[in-house]
């Protein structure tokens, strides 16, 4: 009785096999891009309603959106050939396709800063119509999650740099890949939704 | 082993263990839930004794009841805080937070949920909310006054009334915390139920309490988003010139605001589609609390365990149906409001199976009432009672009279406040054993039952009939109207009723608090109850099972099998 009371109990095995603990991980990340489709399927549709109000002004985007797209999506190409160096072992070629993809990321969201002071050189702001409210306001929610897509894969680069990012054991890799195509999708999406609706 | 030489702060304050977790939930929850209490104290004070002087409040409050008469602008923030904190602080911490965190792991056999990081982050990213929401109080022009709905234009300009400046930023601050931690936590539960069971508990074999925090952990994860929006959105307009929510026209005294184009319906749509899921993430934890309650004390199985999983099911996705019922009056068009009508009478269906389920399994048993169970039964009838309004309210051309009455208050606090709240103290009576290795004395147990059913019914009940009469909701001094000061001594009897109710849950406080020391030592399964958690010691430790965790080798409901000896087979045993 006294050994049930004492608060002692066995290690904790909640990870028990790391084939569980890598669904377990997947399964959380997928669940928590549910929330996130959540937060920008609210936004699009405050977008679809605000889009029939009287004062709806259509927003030439920037061109240099283009090579904001063109950038994310090489990110991802270069992401997914870091993941599959490091699935082969080779943690060299997983390091500087890792930058590679970390320096298009950077690219990316100092081509969407270029987007909106070339807005605000033509003399457009956050607050001059509807849709220019939306255009900044997603796109900076969509920044701030890139952002996080940066830091993580810095933090793979510390990880791997440590010698703690085991291949055929870790899965971080490929959880920050699933994240950062999610990311890179989430880009085209909110281009379709600025230059088709509204 | 190695969590026995943890120090007091990894033990008690950024603990990774579920149930320190859980128990630092009900701690945040129980203050936030008494100082919501208060503020309701303080609602029904003015209700009873309209602009009465009280001086000794002034020296509390010395803006808000300033020469002891509270103002009308503090009497707003008062119900507007009254209503957030309850709503958020309480009713979805306690039950979802605090219980899901305890026990999840518990009755489905796993030694921890599936992140204990995330999770001791998800009660630290909650605890500066709730401080933030607090401090509001002592800002300039005070809490926020645009009620729990934050409705624009009041929430979102803010030189709308004192209320819409700090307070209102502040609210926002508060709420974005209270998303981003909830959000974590019902990740948290949806992964831990989907991959951490024992061997043997397939999904149809789990507690209906589980079933219900995994329904919650869904609906929170799709409609909190939602508000995050709406937040943010709501932020912009408030700060940086955006409208958003705010069409053109506004004065506030005589300036016109520079807004243009806006709806502040969008608002209405975004907050709805979190609210009601809402009103289901407080409900389906008491619907599954009251299930388990009842089997074990009924000494019956479940009835209608299928049906109970379906219609959790079913009432989680009618959730996302129904939320234009609460915007009948903002001139939807009939045909719209029509499908809300009829989406959500739907959910009469799955609610019913459920009390009827309850009410069969009730039926010919002979009960065991003790504190658990009588609050278990308190929830069955105030989800009658609630429900039965809730037909008045979710038809749209009886809602157009009854929106924004009395009737409207009175109906919430029983389906959804009061379910909810009896739902947690019946949980609380019944697991307490689980939580701290000690009995609740069941003659305070009992008393609290009978002071707060008695008082629940005769604070709420009454408000129907104001409501009918056409007292507003939201209303400073009903007196102000000759119409309505006749149901001044209705008004009196609630709001002594208030009191006693209040007080009766000292009794609860004192009980909790006491019992830790003074309690009666528990066994490792007080109630002969057949759930898998209480195949774990008395006060379990980190990690739950000293040894394997058992398998499952039934559901968890089975009681008074015909031809065995004992009138209950644990879920571990073969």
């Amino acid at each position: 009785m006294s050994s049930w009371t004492a608060g002692a109990a066995a290690p904790i095995d909640a990870a028990r096999t790391s084939s569980d603990r890598r669904h377990i991980n997947r399964l959380g990340l997928l669940v928590g891009l549910g929330g996130i489709t959540m937060l920008f399927a609210a936004f699009t549709s405050a977008y679809i309603v605000r889009s029939g109000g009287g004062d709806w002004a259509a927003l030439e985007l920037p061109p240099v959106l283009w090579m904001s797209t063109a950038l994310i999506a090489a990110s991802s190409l270069t992401l997914e050939l870091a993941r599959r160096a490091f699935q082969r072992g080779s943690l060299p070629s997983f390091r500087s396709w890792s930058a590679a993809t970390a320096a298009l990321g950077t690219g990316f969201l100092a081509s969407q800063y270029a987007a909106w002071l070339s807005l605000n050189a033509a003399g457009i702001y956050l607050q001059s119509h509807p849709k220019s409210s939306f255009f900044f306001v997603l796109t900076g929610v969509h920044a701030v999650h890139l952002l996080a897509g940066v830091v993580a894969l810095l933090a793979l680069f510390g990880l791997a740099a440590a010698g703690r990012l085991v291949p055929g054991r870790s899965d971080a890799p490929t959880l920050t890949a699933i994240y950062w195509h999610f990311v890179g999708g989430l880009w085209i999406y909110l281009l379709a939704v600025l230059s088709l609706l509204g | 082993m190695e969590h026995e030489k943890q120090g007091f702060v990894s033990k008690y304050i950024f603990s990774f263990d579920h149930k320190m977790i859980g128990k630092q939930y009900f701690t945040l929850a129980m203050s936030m839930g008494f100082i919501g209490g208060i503020l309701a104290v303080l609602i029904r004070l003015q209700l009873g004794f309209p602009s009465q002087p009280w001086p000794f409040l002034e020296n509390l409050f010395p803006v808000g009841m300033a020469s002891g008469i509270m103002t009308p602008e503090f009497y707003v923030s008062l119900f507007t805080m009254h209503g957030t904190i309850m709503v958020f602080f309480l009713l979805s911490l306690l039950p979802v937070s605090g219980f899901g965190n305890f026990l999840i792991p518990l009755q489905i056999g796993a030694r921890d949920m599936a992140f204990p990081f995330l999770n001791m982050l998800s009660f630290w990213t909650v605890v500066p909310g709730a401080i933030i929401i607090i401090i509001s109080f002592f800002v300039e022009g005070g809490a926020a006054a645009s009620g729990w709905t934050a409705y624009p234009p009041l929430s979102a300009i803010r030189s709308a009334i004192p209320g819409s400046d700090a307070g209102q930023t502040l609210w926002l601050v508060g709420m974005i915390f209270f998303v981003a931690s909830f959000t974590m936590g019902g990740l948290n539960f949806v992964v831990t139920i989907l991959n951490l069971r024992t061997k043997g508990l397939r999904m149809m074999r789990m507690p209906l309490t589980t079933w219900a925090q995994f329904v919650v952990g869904i609906l929170g994860l799709l409609s909190f988003p939602a508000l995050a929006a709406g937040a943010l959105l709501l932020t912009f307009d408030r700060s940086l010139g955006t409208s958003f929510f705010l069409p053109a026209g506004i004065f506030i005294g005589d300036t016109l605001m520079p807004h243009e184009g806006g709806t502040p319906l969008l608002w209405q749509h975004l907050f709805w589609f979190l609210g009601h899921p809402e009103v289901y993430i407080i409900m389906l934890p008491a619907m599954g609390f009251t299930s388990d309650i009842l089997a074990t004390f009924c000494r019956r199985p479940i009835f209608g365990y299928r049906s109970m999983v379906y219609a959790i099911m079913a009432i989680g996705t009618l959730s996302f149906l129904v939320w234009g019922h609460h915007m009948f009056v903002s001139g939807m068009s009939p045909f719209l409001g029509s499908l809300f009508v009829v989406t959500t009478l739907a959910i009469a269906i799955p609610s019913a199976v459920k009390a009827f389920n309850w009410l069969f399994t009730i039926a010919r048993a002979r009960i065991q009432f003790t504190s658990a169970s009588l609050f278990g039964l308190g929830v069955v009838s105030l989800f009658v009672t609630g429900g039965l309004t809730g037909i008045f309210l979710g038809t749209n051309a009886v809602d157009i009279q009854l929106h924004d009455t009395y009737f409207v208050v009175g109906h919430f606090h029983f389906i959804m406040a009061g379910a909810g709240l009896f739902g947690a103290f019946g949980a609380v009576y019944y697991w307490y054993p689980k939580m701290f290795g000690r009995m609740l004395s069941e003659r305070l147990g009992k008393i609290h039952f009978w002071i707060t059913f008695v008082a629940y019914y005769a604070v709420f009940f009454p408000m129907h009939y104001l409501g009918v009469s056409g007292m507003m909701r939201r209303i400073y001094d009903p007196n102000v109207y000759e119409y309505l000061q006749p149901l001044q001594p209705v008004n009196l009897f609630i709001t002594i009723s208030a009191f006693v109710l209040f007080a009766g849950q000292l009794i609860f406080i004192y009980n909790y608090f006491a019992s830790m020391r003074t309690g009666a030592p528990a066994t490792a399964n007080p109630w002969n109850a057949a759930g898998l958690e209480w195949s774990t010691p008395p006060h379990p430790g980190h990690g739950n099972w000293e040894g394997e965790i058992p398998p499952a080798h039934r559901w968890p409901y089975d009681y008074s099998e015909p031809g065995k000896k004992r009138d209950f087979t644990p879920q571990w045993e073969a």
